[in-house]
């Protein structure tokens, strides 16, 4: 029995999965109807679908975020892309079709994308570094584009992508599982997926291996960038608007807290997309029980430091050595 | 004396380019804006932009040894909200501006604690630091408090007039008191040695003995105690205390170090480096609003493009820096080889 639990509790996705439950827990007893689904229109309602639809943006950026920190990088314009992405999409939709428009949107990710990889993978900048030149100017682009207003869209197709139901399910699940799945396949079943694991694990054995580094971290920045890209649209159909200034603010630091939380190391290495999954959904559901508990929305930013510092002490092997220690001597002075 | 070589070599090559530019800048100016060239437009760059040279001088300290504090900004707005509050509750100025540096060496003592003990990610650390104080801020208020203490209004009023009528705030006294004592703590004290030398290399930094845990815990106190006192100056100089103050200067602080010649990989840079990044910065801004019709987010794409330049150019000095080893190394490996080769023959 000891031996189960040791090996389940060692998993990388039980911690953030316990977290996760204990959560949900608390909203089962402390708010009535929470798991209460009911169904209006032929589409259904409840809190949790509601975490569900509203988790989706932060989860695709998420998703494109644990591969980059599984090469060690790290990708602080996500924010960014998404206020550019958002504000050429709704500028295009003025005057162009909707197709041209969301494709735009995703060439304009992929072209963010291809930037920061080229500053990584080819001039060797320190990838924090890097990404912070777009951030920096991303907004000031994206304010650009909108000519510091914010623009609002008045079409119907755009909107059904954020605000539309399909099945009875909000459109937005399918889009942000589509990605997930996707990203899941090419890491699972593809040759690419084994060396962008592998780069991680080790960049100089892979180099020997015949792999290069280069090629497989400008790909990962530019999945990035897409998927930036991809949250951007959902973002800006889902407010209807595209604001340049607040449009995905600090969504980067709540995509690298899903990653870290899931169980990706900062220092790169495997990667757990189930665990980002897992990480953006607890934080999505932890800021809607503070708000629906009662506790001063203002906390939010509060717990959330004091959740990810105690995440990351839990993964720290330093911590574990001096719980495991003091938990040896209080047995050695009971004896 | 030492006598002070003039030479350019990659060691200070950024802090003439950085030089080199806010001459370019300011001759720009004041060709194409009249009432540029006055000596209170140049003085104003500091009075602006005080609290911002104490908290990049701080950072630099941090980025030497390799790490990152993102908390500042946060922290400076927790410390003006912090010190409108307790003014507002009747403490005593002095009082409330002595807690207040204190809780910032606690705040920077405990990130740096954090980082060393469990070998957390200095960026995962001072992420929590920067949500922890803004989220404090908005629980103390989340409206902007006015400050109407004496002392304070004393203090933000008062004017050291420099060469006859041009004025300096307290602010930059402080600021530039900081500064110096930086560029003193960084070339001629042990802890200054010890900050060098972990940030080139942590690994021979341990082997050699040197207390790579009490410097790491030390550089984070000093930006936490920056952020503290860039804080006072910034209340002094905004008489208010607001949660929403200066969101996302924690990236103005980096960029000024970025291009004031702070090597972002550790290990190299010098302390006047990170003032003259915030001048350039601070000039861009006064020629786009000396312009009238650029909007204001052309700052940040101008300021974006310059770090672009900076960047690369610190890379350019790290490959050069590079080869050069590889070659003495590699002359190294001949000079043994014949000496060997002489060694046989005789």
């Amino acid at each position: 029995m000891s031996q189960f639990m040791i090996r389940y509790t060692q998993s990388k996705l039980f911690w953030p999965f316990a977290a996760l439950v204990l959560l949900l827990l608390i909203n089962f007893f402390t708010i009535p109807g929470f798991f209460h689904i009911t169904i209006k229109n032929g589409h259904l309602f409840g809190s949790l679908i509601d975490i569900m639809n509203r988790v989706i943006p932060l989860l695709v950026i998420a998703i494109g975020m644990t591969l980059v920190i599984a090469k060690e990088g790290i990708d602080i314009s996500v924010g960014s892309i998404l206020a550019i992405t958002a504000a050429a999409a709704a500028s295009l939709l003025e005057v162009a079709p909707l197709p041209y428009a969301i494709l735009f949107a995703l060439v304009i990710g992929l072209i963010c994308g291809l930037w920061n990889g080229i500053l990584i993978a080819y001039l060797k900048i320190q990838p924090m570094i890097a990404t912070l030149i777009l951030m920096t100017v991303g907004r000031g682009i994206a304010q650009l584009i909108t000519g510091g207003q914010i623009l609002t869209i008045n079409n119907k197709a755009y909107e059904y992508i954020g605000k539309g139901f399909l099945l009875g399910f909000p459109f937005a699940i399918y889009i942000g599982l589509a990605v997930f799945c996707i990203v899941l396949i090419v890491k699972k079943k593809t040759a690419l997926g084994l060396f962008l694991e592998s780069i991680g694990s080790n960049k100089t054995s892979s180099h020997f291996a015949g792999i290069r580094p280069e090629k497989m971290i400008l790909i990962v920045y530019i999945i990035s960038g897409i998927c930036s890209a991809i949250a951007g649209i959902l973002v800006s159909s889902n407010v209807s608007s595209a604001d340049a200034n607040n449009a995905g603010l600090w969504i980067e630091l709540d995509a690298i807290l899903a990653v870290v939380i899931g169980g990706t190391s900062m220092r790169g290495g495997r990667f757990y997309l189930g665990g980002t999954l897992i990480g953006a959904l607890f934080i999505q559901t932890l800021s809607t029980t503070i708000y629906s508990i009662g506790i001063r929305p203002e906390m939010t930013m509060v717990v959330k430091a004091i959740v990810v510092i105690a995440v990351c002490l839990m993964q720290s092997g330093e911590f574990r050595k001096l719980i495991r220690q003091s938990s040896f001597k209080k047995k050695v002075n009971e004896a | 004396m030492k006598k002070i070589s003039h030479r350019i070599n990659e060691n200070n090559i950024i802090i003439i380019a950085t030089l080199f530019l806010i001459v370019l800048l300011y001759g720009y100016g004041s060709l194409s804006f009249t009432g540029f060239l006055s000596m209170q437009v140049f003085l104003n760059l500091f009075i602006d932009n005080a609290y911002l040279i104490i908290i990049a001088t701080g950072m630099a300290f941090v980025i030497i040894t390799g790490g990152i504090d993102l908390s500042v900004a946060s922290f400076v707005a927790f410390v003006s909200i912090i010190t409108a509050s307790l003014l507002e509750h009747g403490l005593h100025a002095y009082l409330v501006i002595l807690l207040t540096l204190l809780l910032g060496i606690i705040f920077g003592a405990g990130q740096g604690y954090l980082i060393f003990r469990f070998q957390l990610h200095p960026w995962i650390v001072t992420l929590a630091g920067m949500f922890l104080a803004r989220g404090l801020c908005y629980l103390i208020s989340t409206e902007s408090v006015e400050i109407t203490d004496n002392t304070f209004m004393f203090l933000s009023d008062y004017k050291l007039y420099v060469m006859g009528e041009n004025y300096i705030s307290i602010g930059v006294v402080l600021s530039i008191i900081f500064v110096a004592a930086a560029i003193y703590l960084s070339k001629y004290t042990s802890f200054g040695r010890y900050v060098y030398a972990v940030g080139g290399n942590v690994s021979s930094a341990r082997l050699m003995g040197l207390p790579v845990g009490k410097t790491t815990i030390m550089v984070y106190t000093l930006s936490g105690f920056s952020s503290a006192l860039g804080g006072f100056v910034f209340t002094v100089y905004m008489q208010s205390g607001y949660a929403l103050h200066l969101m996302g200067m924690e990236m103005d602080a980096i960029a000024a170090c970025v291009i004031g010649g702070i090597l972002l990989t550790g290990g190299a840079g010098y302390l006047i480096g990170p003032v003259l990044g915030v001048l350039s910065m601070g000039m861009i801004q006064t020629i786009i609003m000396f312009q009238g019709t650029l909007s204001s987010w052309w700052t940040k794409i101008v300021v974006g493009f310059l770090l672009f330049l900076f960047i690369l150019l610190q890379r350019l000095i790290v490959i050069r820096r590079g080869k050069k080893r590889m070659h003495s190394i590699a002359d190294l490996h001949t000079d043994s080889a014949s000496t060997k080769q002489h060694a046989s023959i005789s």
